[in-house]
């Protein structure tokens, strides 16, 4: 075995809720380098695989590496931005305090953030294009820039592997295209994202990876592989009408900007 | 007024009263921020009926009076009714206000059982337990000052060295997770903190309104600033304000409890805050959404005589009111708009017809380009 370990790799994992399973039997294994979307209807378990793949939640069974390591030995290597919706936009804090937060994991128990965390936090604003606001109370901003600040609380912790849940719910179009091009910087350098995403339509042009999600795994892989008519029949039964249309005769979707 | 100020220097008993009721103040605004904004206000009221049954155990047991007696046994129930509530919520699928409601009731219950066994041996009712229910600052002494200081220099000293987890743990403690920090002990020693906080103030404020003394200061001092520290100090200092003047009006010789003047003295505070503090005033929101409203009106009032004007080729052509109430029907007089369109500078009456200024046009122009 001389190939590199693989960013994540998930073995038999299920957790279930007062016995009904919400995550049946997952194997997963994400390649080093890839930017992948996790897909399926409401309640497939998306973001319960994310929240347990990090140890958010304890599975009933399974196990999750990251990088050939249990995940508490690699958290230094893991940023993470949660749903925008977790957290009380009304906290009284500062964006630039927000996105200090992500610089909390390296500092450690009990140690102050220092300048150079200040300088590293009012980066990462600059790349989310936020750095006008870094003084801003966090209940003034909007969905976009709530979405942008957490994005760049995770680019602060400087992973290696980024959980993202649901990075473009809610935001604008212009926000979005923002939030694609620092996801595509972030595969660029070398880094792992894995998302949940949405929008069906955009996964093919924003995505190289995917994985279908319905309490199983459906399918996972390269989008060119997977992101099938059959396996999206598959993950939402028949609720997929708008996409029939798209499909080719081999069953593949073609990105919808080519249409 | 003075009489007062002058026995606070001179009268041992008022001077040690006031000292204890604002240090417990001071304590319990403070940490009151984290139950506040983790919503778990509820909670300061369920550990501290929950510390009932503990105080009169500890009575029943050891036979001694001595606060810190009490107040470990206080601490001892109350820690073990949170230890309750976390289980039920983790292992149960009743959610976390009826889990609150539950131990609120049923430790209360254990509590008030055991207070009226205790009540009939004749010796007992001297030992003062009664006073747990409604607070009495008069019982305050030296030892039971240097007590709360003492767990108040402890609690300050936890709050300040692990400031920064406890901030993490109350914005988003599943990140805090995420990051490695072992989030289940970090709120173990929020929870511990707050255990503490409520049981130094029982004997003085009583059972039943310390948890008053937990979410008012905080949900006041949240008013005046958009800082966690800030707001932290903002409550201890209201905190601290409102038991020594509580306790001062109480032992006055009223014969008011001191729990019931403390709660009153706060609710003041709170009160005045959520009306009249600046930007989340109740008050200065309605003043600034009128601003709004009028501003909207101008604006749309602008635009109308702008089209009106532009359909006779001529954008300064002017208008009488009635044409312009009749474009839309407008919330708010038209009059009153175009009267603070006036005073701008945007809008010029001719005897009793109105058209644009050069100004108004292009403000129209730049509404138009937004």
């Amino acid at each position: 075995m001389n190939t590199p370990p693989l960013a994540l790799q998930v073995t038999d994992l299920t957790l279930a809720y007062a016995e009904k399973p919400v995550l049946w039997d997952i194997d997963l294994d994400v390649p080093s380098g890839v930017l992948m979307a996790i897909v399926g209807p409401n309640g497939a378990g998306k973001t319960t695989l994310i929240k347990s793949v990090l140890g958010l939640l304890k599975p009933a069974a399974g196990r999750v590496s990251i990088y050939g390591k249990a995940v508490d030995t690699q958290r230094h290597r893991i940023g993470y931005v949660p749903q925008r919706g977790s957290v009380d936009w009304d906290f009284p804090t500062s964006v630039l305090d927000v996105v200090m937060m992500g610089r909390y994991g390296k500092l450690g128990w009990l140690k102050r953030p220092r300048k150079e965390d200040r300088d590293l936090a009012l980066a990462a604003l600059k790349k989310v294009e936020m750095d006008n606001y870094a003084a801003r109370q966090i209940s003034q901003l909007s969905g976009g820039q709530q979405q942008r600040v957490f994005l760049a609380r995770a680019l602060v912790q400087d992973a290696d592997i980024y959980f993202m849940d649901e990075p473009f719910q809610g935001v604008d179009a212009v926000t979005e295209r923002a939030i694609i091009q620092i996801l595509r910087d972030l595969r660029e350098s070398g880094k792992t994202v894995i998302a949940v995403h949405h929008d069906l339509q955009t996964v093919p042009e924003y995505f190289d990876w995917v994985m279908l999600l319905n309490v199983k795994r459906i399918a996972s892989g390269p989008v060119t592989d997977v992101f099938t008519d059959k396996n999206l029949r598959r993950a939402y039964g028949g609720r997929v009408g708008f996409l029939a249309q798209q499909s080719h005769e081999t069953g593949e979707l073609t990105p919808p900007t080519n249409t | 007024m003075l009489e007062i100020l002058q026995s606070l220097f001179t009268d041992y008993t008022l001077r040690t009263v006031t000292l204890g009721t604002g240090l417990i103040g001071l304590i319990s605004g403070a940490l009151g921020c984290f139950a506040l904004l983790r919503r778990q206000s509820l909670l300061g009221d369920t550990i501290s009926h929950a510390a009932l049954p503990g105080v009169v155990l500890a009575f029943m047991i050891t036979g001694s009076r001595a606060p810190l007696v009490l107040v470990i046994g206080a601490a001892i129930t109350g820690w073990l009714a949170t230890l309750v509530i976390i289980n039920i919520v983790r292992y149960t699928r009743i959610k976390e206000d009826s889990a609150l409601g539950l131990a609120l009731s049923t430790f209360f219950g254990v509590g008030i059982v055991l207070l009226t066994i205790v009540n009939r041996q004749p010796e007992a009712s001297k030992a003062g337990l009664n006073n747990f229910l409604f607070g009495q600052a008069a019982a305050l002494i030296q030892r039971d000052v240097i007590t709360i200081g003492v767990i108040g220099l402890i609690v300050f000293g936890a709050l300040i060295f692990f400031w920064k987890e406890l901030k993490l743990l109350t914005f988003d403690s599943e990140f805090a997770a995420s990051l490695n920090f072992n989030t289940q002990r970090l709120e173990l020693i929020l929870m511990s903190m707050l255990v503490f906080a409520i049981v130094i103030g029982l004997q003085t404020v009583g059972v039943i309104l310390m948890s008053a003394m937990i979410v008012a200061p905080a949900a006041a001092a949240r008013q005046w600033t958009n800082k966690l520290e800030i707001m932290v100090i903002i409550a201890a200092l209201f905190g601290a304000i409102s038991g020594m003047i509580g306790a001062i009006i109480s032992s006055l010789g009223t014969g008011l409890s001191t729990g019931p003047v403390i709660v009153l003295v706060m609710t003041a505070i709170a009160t005045f805050s959520l009306l009249f503090a600046p930007a989340r005033g109740i008050i200065w929101q309605n003043i600034a959404m009128r601003r709004k409203g009028r501003r909207l009106r101008q604006s749309l009032v602008l635009a109308d005589l702008y089209e009106l004007a532009t359909e006779h080729g001529d954008p300064y052509y002017i208008h009488t009111i009635e044409a312009l109430e009749a474009m839309r029907p407008l919330s708010g007089s038209v009059r009153y708009a175009l009267q603070g369109l006036v005073d701008q500078g945007l809008v010029t009456k001719q005897g009793q017809e109105w058209g644009l200024t050069k100004a108004g046009v292009a403000a129209v122009h730049a509404q138009q380009s937004d």
